[in-house]
């Protein structure tokens, strides 16, 4: 049989982000495959190293589109580590209330995500009808809807607005009484389970040799390793929550583990809004006007829990410029996204390919910084 | 997931036939359109129903980062938003049809939306809070040119809502100063000890680390000083950089960061919100913090004669030694006339050491002298030597002698000897503190009134509170002045720091009579209230309440209501070419006088009123001074530094403020 090659973005409804999967296909099997990078460098690290520590918080969010909270807040905790700068106590529980909505945010992206490369709109609809939602509520908070730039060394840029709790009620209500409709329109639909079930495995040895966190290395080793419970940062040491596991990594396994930790993060806002302090939100993190802020000299490597695993900065200060020095990202994706897909991916059909790159969560700009 | 399937029941979809009553939670294209967009989009295909159009626009969220807003009236100019722009969007234009006022720039920012990411950081680091954000956040325009705008009060033409605003949590500045320490009130009222003590390394650093480099502070400092470089020189903890660019425009640093009217931190960009950066005392910080070798480097580059050409000047104050300062740079000869024994000036015999001490005026004119500069103390002008003799031995002759000759006071009374002129009376506790005068023969009674309120009378009132103490163990002076408080010419500091000292004041009252007994004795002042001190025409003319009336005790009167100058060097026939207006000497913009070109003045006889100003004029001055002998003069070649030195000496020649030019 004739092989033949196909390109699966970077224009394409099944691809996430600018990033393009080069495929070699025989009939609708692909044999061979490897991501091409590039199609959106912008040059984040080395663009950080010329910006002051202030300016960097309009370019870090664009490391990950989706979901840019957890960049700013892995860039905070690191200035904040090497300042050694106290949090003020309130700022930690809004940072923990705008991270947790990220991830609904974003695990319903992904989820109705599913629904585009299987023609299963209804799904995309919905989901998509409520991140906007999220989206709304992010506007009254941060001022905008995307890049938020909201968390920032040293605490939040601004208080919380007055009757934000009310709308974020409500969402979450509505979130949780809908819960069964979004099982049943994806993992429990019978016309949808042929398509993830047994299929795009990801077994526990690929794990560990790529180096996958997040959602697909519990899925596989059946262990509850979350950095919010392994490492707790912010005040994840002071709310309940479970982290879902399983031994059985198909696409299935992973999309309803992501839909368990949507329960898991209307849990814990909940508890924040409960347990959330008056009090001021933001520390100057040196003295002196914004442009002239020096972080004293040393390195650090600041890493939360994203919705796709471990997302790290590592930044290194010479204690003298306004800058870092050096910045390096961790992008939870990296691994599957760039190996997994050059060595994982073969071996699939064609019309699984969006489906595993979603399932996966990879997000194209970690890879690209 | 051991089933395969889930059965449900065959019904099970039409559940979701509740959201036909549900609210779409997406927004119809037609719903974002502001009408300004809408009248773009009328000719386009997408909305064809005009009705559509007049919907109600979506409201945005409070906090919405949308396009900006620029109030005009509030914006400075500061550049501090173009500073802090990631995206490089931003830029100032010069706009000169914003009228002219000193704090502020003649410079607006223009943005360029095809690059602007909305972070709000322009508006989070906004000095005055002019910048703001609205709630607009459509824009559509088929000229791509249409995308560069300034921002306004109002947005395309309309009033629009406020979105993301700064607040105390999200700016960006930092508007407290860095504490100074001051000497314990109770402890400094009975020594002439320096009440700053000055900041330390680390104070200094967080204090320049303030500094926006907006750069407004150069504009209205009479010298033009390069602030913000030596505020970012400090920051980079670079006291040589600093140093140098010191020299380039003020040769009194000392000096003048102890004592200098500060009109900079007055139009400082911060303190349009909060506390000025403490130029001042960063000034002095670099000074005092200078180590000689240091200097001593500075001073061993080559400033020599390269022009044979001679500039006497007269007078070793702040003026006359900034004359010749910069004339000794550009290469000529200058001898300096005092008739004290030692120069100074003002500095030297009339600010009392506890705001400027003898080290820090040394150190300043060593430097001076140190370059070349000949200083001939205990000469005195028309006396050792004549201007006649001047105007035939040197090329040109700079006058500043200053205002030392007291104003003298109009009231019944005022000829007793217990009534004494400000400037009799500071020099001798400048004496008495060098030691040159014992505490017995200065005179100071057990209560005192001073009539003024500028700086001299503060020095007056705050001296005689010291000698009190040293005298008497205890102070009783009181203050009276035309003005109010709030209006008093004298810095806030002084008022702060005099009624820390026990000064007791009684501002907005005009001196009447002096009080005496039988016996001749001064026993007090008759005060009226002052109702207004300028009549409408904006001339001294004060006007008094005659029902308000009160006597205060006292047994000494010192006046201190202003200066005049003393012309009595200059010979009549020259003071017959001369124009005078308001005792000062008419001149051109340089100090150069008409018809009697080689004769230059500055200073308080020129210009006034304080100590910085003076400085500028002996600049200007020396520049003048360069214009009209360099072309007869004879050169000699000179090396590349030594005409870079020149160069620089002319480029740095500080143009009149706004101030200066009339312009509030």
């Amino acid at each position: 049989m004739r092989e033949l090659k196909l390109f699966l973005g970077p224009q394409h409804p099944g691809m996430h982000g600018n990033a393009s999967v080069h495929m070699f296909v025989e009939g609708d099997i692909i044999k061979k495959s490897y991501l091409l990078p590039g199609m959106l460098h912008r040059g984040f690290e080395k663009g950080m190293e010329r910006h002051t520590w202030v300016n960097n918080i309009s370019l870090i969010p664009r490391v990950c589109v989706v979901e840019p909270d957890i960049n700013e807040m892995a860039f905070a905790m690191g200035v904040e580590k090497l300042t050694k700068v106290e949090v003020p106590e309130r700022a930690h529980w809004i940072r923990m209330i705008i991270l947790e909505l990220a991830r609904i945010s974003i695990h319903l992206m992904a989820y109705g995500g599913l629904g585009g490369p299987t023609g299963n709109y209804t799904l995309m609809y919905h989901a998509h009808a409520d991140r906007n939602t999220i989206l709304n509520i992010f506007e009254k908070i941060t001022g905008h809807r995307i890049y938020h730039q909201y968390i920032v060394p040293g605490g939040v840029r601004k208080d919380l607005p007055i009757g934000i709790e009310k709308d974020i009620h409500a969402f979450l209500d509505d979130l949780e009484s809908r819960y069964t409709e979004y099982r049943d329109l994806g993992v429990e639909n019978a016309s949808f389970i042929p398509r993830i079930k047994d299929t795009i495995m990801l077994p526990e040895e690929v794990v560990w040799e790529l180096g996958v966190t997040g959602v697909g290395m519990r899925s596989a080793v059946n262990k509850p390793y979350d950095l919010r419970k392994v490492m707790p940062y912010a005040r994840y040491d002071q709310v309940e929550f479970d982290v879902p596991v399983s031994d059985y990594s198909d696409a299935r396994c992973r999309v309803d583990i992501k839909l368990k930790e949507l329960v898991q993060c209307i849990g814990i806002i909940r508890q924040c809004l409960e347990k959330i302090p008056e009090g001021p939100v933001r520390v100057p993190i040196a003295p002196g006007q914004s442009m002239r802020w020096t972080v004293p000299a040393g390195h650090v490597y600041a890493c939360v829990e994203s919705s796709r695993g471990e997302f790290g900065y590592y930044m290194v200060s010479d204690g003298k410029d306004t800058h870092p020095y050096r910045v390096g990202v961790r992008g939870a994706s990296y691994p599957q996204g760039l190996l997994g897909i050059e060595k994982y991916l073969p071996g699939t059909r064609i019309d699984d390919a969006a489906l595993w790159i979603d399932t996966m969560g990879v997000c194209s700009p970690e890879i690209d910084r | 997931m051991s089933k395969k399937y889930r059965i449900v029941s065959i019904f099970n979809p039409i559940r979701l036939w509740k959201y036909i009553f549900k609210e779409p939670v997406t927004i119809p294209f037609e719903d974002i359109m502001t009408k300004k967009n809408a009248g773009y989009l009328n000719n386009n295909s997408i909305i064809k129903d005009k009705k559509r159009l007049e919907s109600s626009p979506r409201e945005a969220a409070d906090n919405l980062r949308g396009f900006h807003t620029n109030d005009w009236d509030d914006c400075i100019g500061c550049a501090t938003c173009e500073e802090i722009c990631p995206t490089e969007a931003i830029s100032m234009v010069e706009r000169l049809d914003v009228p002219e006022k000193a704090g502020e720039l003649q410079q607006r920012p223009i943005i360029d939306y095809g690059r602007c990411c909305f972070c709000a950081l322009c508006v989070d680091t906004c000095t005055t809070g002019s910048l703001k954000m609205s709630k607009e956040y459509i824009y559509a325009n088929t000229d791509p040119d249409a995308f560069l705008f300034m921002p306004e009060k109002t947005w395309q033409g309309e009033d629009v809502k406020e979105g993301w605003v700064k607040d105390e949590v999200s700016d960006l500045l930092d508007l407290k100063r860095v504490a100074m320490e001051h000497e314990d009130p109770k402890e400094r009222k009975s020594s002439f000890v320096e009440i700053v003590r000055g900041y330390s390394k680390e104070f200094a650093k967080q204090e320049a680390a303030r500094c926006v480099e907006c750069g407004v502070c150069t504009s209205s400092c009479p010298v033009q000083m390069h602030i913000p470089e030596y505020i970012k020189s400090i920051w980079e903890d670079d006291i040589e950089g600093a140093l140098r660019q010191i020299y380039e425009t003020n040769p009194l640093p000392g000096v003048c960061g102890r004592v200098c009217t500060h009109n900079c931190e007055t139009s400082c960009a911060i303190a349009v919100r909060g506390e000025a950066i403490a130029i001042r005392w960063l000034k002095r910080y670099i000074i005092d913090s200078a180590p000689t070798d240091m200097y001593e480097k500075i001073l061993n580059e080559p400033v020599s004669e390269v022009i044979d050409a001679r500039v006497a000047v007269v007078g070793a104050g702040p003026a006359g030694l900034g004359a010749a300062y910069y004339l000794r740079v550009m290469g000529y000869k200058v001898d300096v006339f005092e008739e004290m024994p030692q120069a100074g000036g003002v500095m030297r015999y009339g600010i009392p050491a506890y705001r400027l001490p003898d080290s820090a005026i040394d150190k300043d004119i060593n430097f001076i002298e140190s370059i070349g500069v000949n200083i001939k103390t205990n000469t005195r002008v028309g006396k050792d030597i004549t201007m006649e003799e001047l105007e035939k031995d040197y090329d040109a002759v700079f006058l500043g002698t200053g205002f030392f000759k007291p104003r003298a006071l109009n009231i019944p009374g005022a000829d007793h000897k217990n009534v004494i002129g400000a400037m009799a009376f500071l020099p001798q506790v400048r004496e008495f503190e060098r030691g040159n005068l014992k505490l017995e023969d200065i005179h100071v009674e057990k209560s005192v009134v001073i009539i003024g309120g500028g700086d001299v009378a503060f020095d007056v009132a705050r001296s005689a509170t010291r000698l009190q103490m040293l005298k008497y163990g205890k102070s009783d002076v009181k203050l009276t002045s035309l003005e109010n408080e709030d209006a008093l010419p004298a810095g806030d500091d002084e008022l702060i720091e005099g009624s820390e000292e026990g000064i007791e004041f009684f501002c907005g009252n005009g001196p009447q009579e002096v009080m005496q007994n039988k016996k001749g004795e001064v026993t007090g002042l008759r005060l009226w209230k002052c109702l207004c001190v300028f009549d409408s025409g904006g001339r001294f003319n004060p006007e008094f309440d005659k029902e308000c009336e009160q006597i205060i005790e006292g047994k000494q009167i010192f006046i201190a209501i202003g200066q005049s100058p003393d012309y009595d060097y200059i010979p009549e026939s020259l003071q017959g070419k001369l124009e005078f207006t308001r005792g000062k000497i008419k001149a051109n913009e340089v100090g150069q006088v008409a018809n009697n070109e080689w004769l230059f003045v500055g200073g308080d006889i020129f210009r006034g009123p304080d100590l910085i100003t003076g400085v500028a004029d002996g600049h200007r001055a020396a520049q003048g001074i360069d214009e009209y002998l360099y072309k007869k003069a004879k050169k000699q070649s000179a090396s590349d530094r030594i005409q870079d030195m020149r160069l620089a000496a002319k480029h740095n020649t500080p143009e009149l403020t706004p101030k200066q030019r009339g312009i509030k």
